[in-house]
């Protein structure tokens, strides 16, 4: 009887899913075009960043050091004429950085070995003004050591750090990038789909026609849940196939445990959904929270661009309730380290309390009675 | 024209009763969008701090500890224990309990004391490869000062040339003087976008909007008047998210205020006419929700939010052209940071403008299609 009664209230949700075709975009269309976006848009890898050259008086000594950098391919160089012009340049955005070579430059690495160069970064852009800072100390080093290297002098350089990074040795910032970003995509899909359902039927008055059938208040959410628990799952398949032909992110772990732990995510970002939609009773209202709640913190707070270690003590608290931060971490494991369960086990624990948490809310908080 | 203004702003009136109307409606106009700036503002930065690492010190001198002082000493990197051999090293960054591990080899102090150069392996965890990166970054200048003070002590000559740099705008890199004038730009896209967005899906789903069309108001005028809400609401909100960020977090504003208001409503033009055409076409509000979403979420990713445009392909910078945030962005950083003034704005202002005014000529398009 239980069972008759949820079929009959999950097929009405799939009338609903069919009748308005929607929440087949949000499942499907959605993490297409997020995909895509993100996979091309989203970059932390600076390439030809635009560099202004002044050099006051050219000798041999900075046209090897220009040319080191010509060589590079993080940076494209201009030459300008004189300070004036490159500082006019970068007011107006046409270089992020001046590089300076006065007159005496060469005359002071011949005779103090301090000669001076200058660099000056639009600092506005902290993160991007200390990748080029970065970048322009490494190939400053080398040049360093190649001019050392044909002089046939020893470079002092006491201690030398070799550094390798593991998982990921190119630093390809898609790799990481892309499984968080399909963390980001569940999140939305699974609130986007149950954010209105409730609050839809309470709007339109169908929920009145529900109410006065025998059906338990247990049904009436998983009617709603299972149906979008589906196509949740084909988003998150199809995220996954995506990232591994499409964007060529190498897959170490086994599909079992991503799944699985896809699942108990989905479950999760759908509970968050239900609740706001239980507890707005308007649209607009369950609208403007579920954008609220989702994106922006799932963006911002789940440790996918910005490091949470780094955060205020108080808001590295608030992460804990963000469910899209454990997910991160475990879809980066995934992918690029392989089933490590020192790090599976602890994330996939503190999702199933956060899960039974948005459940039991929306269960004790979703009444059968008008008021 | 009297009258038209007259049924326009009545309408105007209409709207924001049925938008403030409820309290619920109300806070979450209010609330949560300074809720979202205090905390963001604090959460999105650059910067590293407490980066956990471990060591694996084979050498028995002085220098090695001298080496792990510098880098445990650094607000920068924690040091979370010493470990004994090459596995547990390994076992650390594997279960993401450090993200840098330092080997240090045996003959690290005598090679130093030789006034040999000697060589020590950092292992970084890349599953978060941006982190790693900039930890990297931290990591070499944290050597390079050690090796400047050994230089020194052995009185070795240096390299013949040194690397001076500063930067400009933001002499201490300051991510959150980055980060908060964009949060600003986020959040005045999100209401102006909802509030439009959703409003003629609403009146559909309610059945109010066949009681509009039987007034004596023309398509163009309702639209106007479902445009003003979103223009008032939208420049309240977005200076009350000025005033804290000025205040509150103390990011300098250099620029001028007119310069910064004027990109403002030029700013509002465009998201309350692509807000419009989102709500002409939506049937219900789920589709209005859906759609909101598909603009806003790429709108944030492509406006040089978080990562450069400079970094993008050149197929998806052509994209961004069209990202009425990405200019509103400009506008703002220009305005806190760099001193900029309306004058040199102007390259921001008039796309803008153009996307307003063509989306807005769309929508009422969309408009008197579907109503027909």
């Amino acid at each position: 009887m239980k069972i008759m009664r949820l079929s009959g209230l999950m097929r009405k949700e799939v009338y609903e899913i069919v009748r308005d075709p929607s929440s087949i975009a949000i499942a499907f269309v959605l993490p297409l075009v997020l995909l895509l976006i993100f996979g091309y848009g989203v970059s932390l890898d600076a390439r030809h960043i635009a560099i202004a050259e002044v050099v006051d008086h050219p000798t041999q000594i900075t046209a090897s050091f220009l040319a080191e950098l010509q060589r590079s391919s993080w940076f494209s160089p201009t030459l300008y004429p004189d300070q004036a012009s490159a500082e006019q340049a970068m007011m107006h955005g046409d270089a992020d950085a001046i590089l300076w070579l006065r007159s005496d430059f060469t005359r002071l690495s011949y005779s103090t070995g301090r000669a001076p160069i200058h660099l000056a970064v639009n600092g506005v852009d902290a993160n991007q003004a200390r990748l080029i800072e970065n970048y322009v100390t490494g190939t400053w080093m080398l040049w360093q050591q190649e001019e050392a290297t044909r002089e046939g002098a020893r470079l002092p350089m006491p201690v030398i750090a070799d550094t390798r990074v593991w998982f990921n040795p190119s630093l390809r910032s898609r790799d990481y990038l892309i499984p968080g970003l399909i963390a980001i995509i569940m999140t939305l899909i699974g609130a986007l789909l149950t954010a209105l359902v409730v609050a839809r039927e309470w709007e339109r008055g169908t929920m009145e026609g529900i109410m006065v059938t025998p059906v338990a208040r247990t049904e009436i959410l998983l009617g709603k849940l299972v149906p979008y628990f589906i196509m949740g799952m084909g988003g998150m398949t199809m995220s996954t196939a995506m990232a591994v032909f499409l964007f060529g992110v190498p897959l170490r772990g086994s599909l079992l445990v991503l799944f699985g732990t896809a699942a108990l995510f989905l479950l999760t970002a759908l509970g968050m959904g239900l609740v706001i939609s239980v507890l707005a009773r308007s649209q607009f209202v369950a609208a403007m929270v579920a954008i609220i709640t989702t994106f922006l913190p799932a963006f911002i707070l789940s440790g996918f661009i910005f490091d949470i270690r780094s955060m205020p003590p108080i808001i590295q608290v608030l992460t804990h309730i963000v469910a899209a931060r454990y997910f991160v971490t475990m879809l980066q494991s995934s992918f690029l380290a392989g089933d490590i369960w020192p790090v599976i086990l602890p994330n996939a624990f503190a999702m199933a309390i956060l899960c039974a948490v948005f459940l039991s809310i929306a269960l004790l908080r979703f009444h059968k009675r008008l008021d | 024209m009297h009258l038209i203004l007259q049924r326009v702003f009545a309408l105007a009136i209409k709207e924001l009763l049925a938008l403030l109307r409820d309290a619920a409606s109300r806070a979450v106009l209010i609330g949560p969008p300074i809720i979202q700036l205090l905390v963001f503002g604090y959460a999105a930065t650059f910067e590293l701090k407490h980066v956990p690492f471990v060591v694996y010190n084979q050498d028995q001198g002085q220098l090695s500890r001298e080496f792990i002082a510098r880098f445990a000493g650094s607000p920068t990197f924690d040091l979370l224990h010493v470990v004994h051999d090459q596995k547990d090293l390994e076992q650390t960054i594997d279960d993401k309990s450090a993200l840098m591990a330092m080997d240090i080899g045996p003959n690290f102090s005598a090679d130093l004391e030789r006034g040999r150069t000697t060589h020590i392996q950092l292992i970084l965890d890349g599953r978060d490869s941006n982190t790693a990166g900039l930890a990297t970054g931290y990591a070499q200048s944290i050597v390079t000062t050690f090796n400047e003070a050994q230089i020194a002590a052995h009185g070795i000559s240096p390299p013949s040339t040194v690397l001076l740099d500063r930067a400009w705008f933001n002499p201490n890199l300051d991510s959150q003087w980055f980060i908060v004038p964009g949060i600003c730009g986020i959040l005045t896209l999100l209401v102006s976008l909802l509030t439009t967005g959703l409003s003629v899906a609403r009146e559909r789903e309610m059945g109010t909007f066949d009681q509009l069309l039987v007034t004596p108001m023309r398509p163009s005028e309702i639209l106007l008047g479902k445009a003003l809400p979103g223009f008032l609401v939208g420049t309240l909100e977005g200076s009350l998210i000025i005033v804290v960020s000025i205040f509150w977090f103390h990011v300098p504003f250099t620029g001028s205020l007119l310069g910064l208001y004027f990109g403002l409503l030029c700013f509002l033009l465009s998201t309350v006419g692509i807000g419009l055409m989102i709500s002409s076409l939506a049937v219900t509000q789920q589709q209005g929700l859906l759609g909101v979403f598909l603009f806003m979420v790429p709108a944030i990713v492509l406006s040089g939010f978080a990562t450069p445009i400079a970094n993008m392909p050149q197929a998806v910078q052509y994209i961004t052209l069209l990202d009425p945030l990405r200019y509103f962005l400009i506008i703002l950083r220009g305005s806190f940071l760099e001193g900029g003034s309306a004058s040199l704005f102007w390259p921001q202002y008039w796309p803008l403008a153009l996307i307003g005014i063509v989306s807005m000529i769309v929508a009422s398009r969309l408009f008197r299609n579907r109503l027909s």
